[in-house]
């Protein structure tokens, strides 16, 4: 993305952190709370009405683990497009970016499928707070992943410009990269605190 | 190198080939060097230019918030009175809060941190000036949503207008529930489009403050000039640090909340809908989680204004430096942990009310330090009795009151006779009047003469404090036995033989006479910067790195990055031994490395405007708003893309070498 950090310093960093790396990672902090507290939200009201709704015959695991193991596949291919950029290797960074776009839209397309098989069974934002807590979590989630693929394929672009190179852009990447590891990781904790734990 | 920092003769600046505004990645001219006065305030990323506006705009919102109270006291001078409805009282008093905390305090302390923290850590700007710029906006453009609901009821009473849509029948356009807004009073069947301007502005100012704190975190950890440990920080550069941190901890909870609420009133969620299991008390939680760490927000830049106010006029270092800085961090740090102090009397639990109760008298521990500390600093010092130091006394004794309530609200049996009553006002105004107003007029006496150049003169700063002081006391104390008689908070009036009646009279008098002490300080303002004389560079022999810099600073801060050989260095360098001077790195040859200024973080704020206006005037049926919305979306899309292409830019300056 921008480049800020140039504008401004001189050469001199106390922390020895690129600064937009810091700000990445505060920014990934803040993140934490945010999806902290839907994940509480969603808990919260499952312990306060247990019976209320048994999402168990709607949920498919079968399908939320494949997209689960699509989402994690693409982290993979994020890492290694990061290694590509910083070796300068911008064919290969191409390539693996490539692939991360096109596993994120797997993974927005299983969720949009799953929504509307829910819906159609009958589960919405309004029914109970089951509906609510669980669309408005998964649904974050999902815009999360949607900022993070429409990103990726802004810099897929940016990339047939010549402008980038491993001196300049490697750290642009790599925080792409932190935001898309984060944004993996909260879905292994949804997929562990809201679909799994529904079939114990 | 002059031997002293001080007293450079002011001379034109010399720069190379570039002062031409150049192009940007995307073909535009930059608005660098603008003839225009507005193109160049509008597209600056100079922190002290953002300062200033963040300062201007805050005093007006404590203005109109202070209008808002004295319309509150008019209402209650008297028993049974008339002025106001009961629906424009709620609205009053709901609109006083939001305003004094998000758009007069939070914005006054954003408008320290912008203009004082870089120059403190001897820094070029912040860490990122456009990010700096976008959140200036963004709260202009949250300010403007939350206000525009009193353009709309105005439209509503002289008959121009009626909701219908979603909200229709409902004529309270400005929001009235209170500033922390408890559901389900918040719901779609209780409250109209109020509800959602506060929604949607309070959502906009977040996304304003979360940018402004990274960035501050980010400037401060990684900005400093070689030489500036942590240490050696002035400890409002601390505060800054801790209150950053505390935003971008605390204000994901709201927004969640928020953005539930959202949900419930827009897309039939069951949040917080009693009816379909939705539980109110969630929102007292997730609220305060955010509402208690937010009175740190409010007040540790206070706390950080007094400890560079009270060293400086006692000629003393701060007492305690190590302990004041860790003091400020355990008080943000336990600010996590008593959110439920605020709801003592919503049924916890014996466990929970008491774990809350002893964490919140554990907070009172760093605060005492911090007083002690304080006073310690005056201790023996040679203190001098000009206008900031005054008030910074005054802050002390005045925040101490506020504390004393607060230990007493601590007690969770004592707070639920407290509870809603008078008494709770008298607490949180003796905090926010009498310790951050106080402590902000101080700074703001304090480093006027930095920020402008000018000297206020002659002793209206004496009269301000003398009727801010008394106004305080005469509006606020009469209302702890108010509330001990049990006068409760939020009723639009009262009737007379409850023995309420000479205590509101006096109260509504005070009012008044803090009113007439802060218009006096606005005037003294505005007198110091028309007619001041020129202050100086250092006019109060002070301590910290701001004071070396010219009055006010060159917009390049420091002509060559100073390396830092001590606490307290500017001190050290003019009054310390000869192995503590300040000295400056050796000119490489490059110059200063100036920011080019930039539309696009005004662009892509400006796209909240509609986006929040859209969304609100949707529930009152104005057709066509889910369209503004959209767009309001694509141009703040717009706005970051071409904010991340046109590249960062920027020029070369070579100052003359005698303006470093």
């Amino acid at each position: 993305m921008s480049d800020d950090a140039h504008n401004n310093d001189d050469g001199h960093h106390s922390l020895m952190v690129n600064n937009k790396k810091l700000l990445m990672w505060l920014f990934l902090g803040s993140d934490c709370m945010f999806f902290g507290t839907m994940i509480s939200t969603h808990l919260i009201y499952r312990k306060l009405y247990p019976e209320s709704y048994d999402p168990t015959s709607l949920f498919s695991l079968e399908l939320t683990s494949f997209s689960t193991f699509i989402l994690l596949m693409s982290s993979f291919l994020m890492a290694l497009a990061v290694s590509a950029m910083h070796k300068g290797d911008i064919k290969s960074f191409r390539r693996n970016t490539i692939g991360v776009i096109f596993f994120g839209l797997i993974f927005l397309g299983c969720q949009v499928y799953e929504f509307t098989e829910f819906v159609h069974a009958g589960l919405t934002l309004s029914s109970g707070t089951f509906g609510s807590t669980f669309y408005m979590l998964t649904g974050t989630h999902g815009v999360h992943v949607a900022i993070g693929v429409f990103w990726l394929i802004c810099m897929y672009f940016y990339s047939f410009t010549g402008k980038m190179d491993a001196h300049q852009s490697a750290v642009d990447v790599e925080i792409a990269g932190l935001y898309w590891h984060f944004v993996d990781i909260v879905w292994i904790i949804i997929f562990t605190a809201i679909y799994l734990i529904e079939f114990i | 190198m002059s031997s002293t920092l001080t007293d450079t003769p002011t001379s034109s600046t010399t720069h190379d080939h570039a002062l031409k505004p150049e192009t940007s990645n995307l073909g535009f001219m930059r608005p660098d060097h603008s003839k225009s006065v507005l193109i160049d305030w509008l597209t600056t990323v100079d922190h002290k230019k953002i300062g200033i506006m963040y300062g201007a705009i805050a005093l007006f919102f404590l203005l109109i918030g202070g209008i808002e109270a004295l319309i509150i006291r008019a209402q209650l001078a008297v028993p049974e009175n008339d002025l106001v409805s009961a629906q424009r009282y709620n609205q009053l008093f709901t609109m006083h809060g939001t305003t004094m905390i998000f758009l007069a305090i939070m914005p006054l302390n954003a408008a320290f941190f912008n203009f004082l923290v870089p120059l403190q850590i001897g820094a070029r700007d912040v860490a990122f000036p456009r990010l700096n710029s976008f959140s200036l906006w963004t709260f202009v453009a949250g300010a403007l949503v939350l206000n525009f609901s009193w353009l709309m009821q105005a439209f509503s009473e002289l008959g121009w207008f009626t909701a219908s849509g979603p909200t229709a029948g409902m004529d309270d356009f400005v929001p009235g529930m209170g500033w922390f807004g408890y559901a389900p009073l918040t719901e779609r069947q209780f409250t109209g489009a109020g509800t959602d301007f506060w929604i949607l502005g309070l959502q906009i100012l977040g996304i304003a403050s979360l940018g402004a704190a990274m960035n501050f975190v980010a400037t401060i950890l990684n900005m400093r000039a070689p030489g500036m440990k942590m240490m050696r920080l002035p400890v409002f550069t601390w505060m800054t640090l801790v209150v950053s941190l505390l935003i971008i901890f605390a204000f994901p909870a709201i927004t969640i909340a928020l953005g539930q609420l959202m949900f419930d009133r827009m897309f039939d969620t069951n949040f917080f809908q009693v009816a379909e299991g939705g539980q109110p008390i969630l929102w007292q939680h997730l609220f305060w989680i955010f509402g208690h760490p937010e009175v740190y927000i409010l007040v540790l830049p206070a706390m950080g204004i007094v400890s560079e106010v009270l060293p400086t006029f006692s000629k003393k270092p701060l007492f305690g430096y190590p302990i004041v800085v860790f003091s400020g961090a355990v008080i943000g740090f336990l600010g996590f942990a008593v959110w439920s102090h605020h709801m003592f009397t919503t049924g916890l639990g014996k466990v929970a009310t008491a774990a809350f109760s002893l964490l919140t008298m554990a907070i009172a521990v760093p605060t005492g330090v911090k007083i002690f500390n304080w006073i310690g600093t005056l201790w023996g010092g040679r203190v001098r009795f000009d206008a900031p130091m005054i008030f910074s006394i005054g802050f002390i004794w005045m925040f101490m009151m506020g504390g004393f309530s607060g230990i007493m609200h601590s007690a969770a049996p004592a707070d639920a006779q407290q509870q809603d009553s008078y008494f709770v006002i008298a607490h949180f105004h003796y905090v926010a009047i009498g310790g951050i107003l106080l402590a902000s007029i101080s700074g703001i006496y304090f480093w006027l003469p930095k920020i402008v150049g000018k000297m206020w003169t002659g002793n209206l700063s004496t009269w301000v404090a003398i009727f801010t002081t008394v106004g305080l006391n005469v509006t606020f104390f009469p209302m702890h036995f108010l509330g001990l008689i049990g006068m409760p908070r939020r009723t639009h009036t009262y009737l007379s033989g409850f023995g309420w009646d000479g205590y509101n009279m006096v109260c509504s008098i005070g009012a008044f006479i803090l009113a007439f002490g802060v218009l006096l300080f606005v005037i003294d303002i505005i007198l110091c910067m028309t007619k001041g004389k020129p202050a100086g560079n250092d006019p109060w022999d002070a301590r910290t790195l701001e004071w070396a810099t010219t009055s006010p600073p060159q917009h390049y801060n420091f002509g060559r990055t100073p390396i830092i050989p001590a606490r307290d260095a500017l001190w050290e360098h003019k009054h310390g031994p000869e192995n503590r001077n300040i000295n400056f790195e050796a000119d490489d040859g490059h110059g200063i490395h100036m920011p080019s200024q930039s539309w696009m973080p005004v662009l892509a704020s400006f796209g909240f405007a509609p986006l929040g206006l859209g969304l609100c005037l949707m529930q009152v049926g104005i057709p066509y708003m889910g369209y503004v919305a959209i767009a309001g979306l694509f141009t703040i899309a717009l706005g970051i893309i071409l904010w991340a292409v046109e590249g960062p830019g920027g020029y070369h300056l070579h100052p003359e070498e005698d303006k470093i």
